[in-house]
């Protein structure tokens, strides 16, 4: 490991914990512009952290120790995946440690322990919650899945930094096979990260809702770190969209100062830019029954597998 | 793969299309989106064809691509809008399958389709071999349509649409058929479409339904 490309790995990691909840905010103010309503602050998100690390956790009496760990389990996931996914830099000391298939696994261990944190309690609202996150999330992961081995095909390995390495110095060329990618990796995003097709990430306390319900029993700072969570969730699932579609404007190679600094505007102009997409699709489509929730990641699946064997079929 | 001409890419993307449009197909629910999607197929056909014969200067290829275009962008389309407005029939299409299964084999059928044509297009030596699987994988799309669907017009989009891959499974294999051949079979087709808007109002006419569950029922009095 060196030197440099610790600091690269550190640099990154601190832009993407810094950076996630702006961009909650931001796709939160393009939806209320979108909406003809007036955008409550870019740094709304900010401010509640803040507020809630700062008061008192109560926590329910029959609350076991999964529940007081499950934040924290999250939290870590998520940064975690955060120094994987090649955001700023492919020079990333960590991301040996995990390629794209453990990076799955990474967000499906934070899934497992929100979900069971959610039936620890055992309020009606938490176990439905739970249910309906392991009913969306064993739809979604074998897409997200199929999407990153089409990648991985066409560049021909699953570490993250090669594929955007590989990807980044193609020649400009059509792909049908990363279109489809494209759009199985955009439906499972949107299922993945409680948007609205599939969940209402505006709601509480409604019949409707996925992530909301798992987490209506934290407060304080747990709660804290579970919104952070999912706003680096979101972070992160941008910048692999970001890494496999459109890997221009990331440091390659060794670490380089001027490199890192010359792609962070361009990740954050990127990240404008698909959060402003993000907020419209979500003003553009309407809430789905929960049962269509299949048919839905059916497609993304679909998209994907087709994306697979097209890639086969014709190398492109 | 890196040096394949733009040509080339977009016959690769129209093919990828193709095969996207026939799911989109046995997916859809809604008659008047089925043929729109049918429409759309017929137009991402015609613009295939007349890139094939722009990159191999087949002069043949280009009435091949104009017959297309008017046959199965406007004239089928047209008449099947008609034929819905006249029968009154926008019910949502049922299957007899559910929506999500019927994808997955299809899934099944691509993977097939693709294994099988890979031997047959390393025989070919045109430059568009490799959408050969393709091709092949909308027909059995089309058929797979044909045989999910409860009622008649879907089950004639699926045949139309089953005729579109054939069409382009001769382009990308041998530059498509002789004119005369490819002159019969639009002819064949309109004739058929034709026909079977006439059959649509007998069999609604003696079962007041156009279900072909209620075709089994024609058996001869014991």
């Amino acid at each position: 490991m060196t030197a440099t490309g610790f600091l690269s790995q550190l640099l990154q990691l601190a832009i993407a914990l810094l950076l996630a909840p702006l961009l909650v905010g931001w796709v939160n103010q393009c939806r209320a512009w979108l909406a003809n309503k007036s955008a409550p602050s870019l740094f709304l998100p900010y401010r509640t952290i803040r507020k809630l690390f700062h008061k008192d956790a109560v926590v329910a009496e029959n609350a076991s120790p999964i529940f007081r760990l499950t934040p924290y389990i999250v939290f870590a996931a998520m940064a975690l995946a955060a120094a994987i996914v090649p955001s700023l830099a492919t020079d990333l000391p960590f991301a040996h440690a995990a390629d794209a298939i453990a990076l799955v696994g990474l967000f499906a261990l934070a899934r497992v322990f929100i979900a069971l944190a959610a039936m620890d309690i055992g309020t009606a609202f938490g176990t439905m919650g739970a249910r309906r996150e392991m009913f969306v999330g064993f739809l979604a992961e074998p897409a997200l899945l199929m999407v990153l081995f089409t990648a991985s095909l066409l560049s021909g390995s699953t570490s993250l930094p090669t594929i955007v390495e590989t990807l980044a110095h193609r020649e400009l060329a059509i792909y049908p096979s990363l279109a489809f990618a494209g759009v199985a990796f955009t439906m499972v995003s949107l299922a993945e990260n409680a948007r609205i097709p599939i969940d209402n990430p505006a709601t509480h306390l409604e019949l409707t809702m996925i992530h909301e319900a798992m987490t209506l029993e934290y407060s304080a700072r747990h709660l804290a770190l579970i919104e952070w969570a999912s706003a680096l969730k979101l972070f992160n699932y941008s910048c692999i969209g970001l890494a496999l579609f459109l890997p221009f404007g990331i440091a390659q190679g060794s670490f380089d100062w001027l490199a890192v600094l010359g792609a962070t505007p361009v990740l954050i102009a990127k990240l404008a830019v698909g959060g402003f997409a993000l907020a419209l699709i979500e003003t553009l489509s309407a809430k789905m029954r929960i049962f269509r929730a299949p048919e839905f990641l059916g497609t993304a699946f679909l998209l994907a597998v087709l994306a697979m064997l097209v890639n086969l079929l014709l190398g492109s | 793969m890196a040096a394949t001409p733009l040509w080339a890419q977009l016959i690769n993307l129209l093919a990828a299309v193709l095969l996207l449009l026939a799911f989109a197909m046995l997916a859809q629910r809604r008659v008047l989106t089925l043929i729109n999607l049918f429409a759309s197929q017929g137009l991402a056909l015609a613009s295939s064809t007349a890139i094939v014969a722009f990159a191999t200067g087949q002069r043949h290829l280009y009435w091949s691509a104009g017959l297309t275009l008017i046959l199965k962008v406007a004239l089928l389309p047209w008449l099947l809008h008609r034929l819905i407005r006249k029968l009154d029939v926008r019910w949502d299409v049922e299957g007899l399958i559910n929506i999500p299964m019927t994808m997955l084999i299809g899934i099944v059928l691509v993977v097939f389709a693709f294994n099988l044509a890979l031997p047959i297009s390393q025989l070919a030596n045109t430059v568009t071999r490799a959408t050969l699987g393709i091709a092949m994988a909308s027909v059995m799309l089309s058929f797979l349509m044909m045989i999910t669907r409860r009622k008649a017009i879907p089950q004639v989009i699926g045949f139309l649409s089953m005729e579109n891959g054939l069409f382009f499974a001769a382009t990308s294999a041998t530059y498509g058929m002789p004119m005369v051949v490819e002159l019969g079979i639009a002819l064949d087709v309109l004739v058929g479409m034709l026909i079977l808007g006439v059959f649509f109002f007998q069999i609604r006419e003696q079962f007041d339904s156009l279900d072909l569950k209620h075709l089994e029922q024609l058996r001869e009095e014991e």
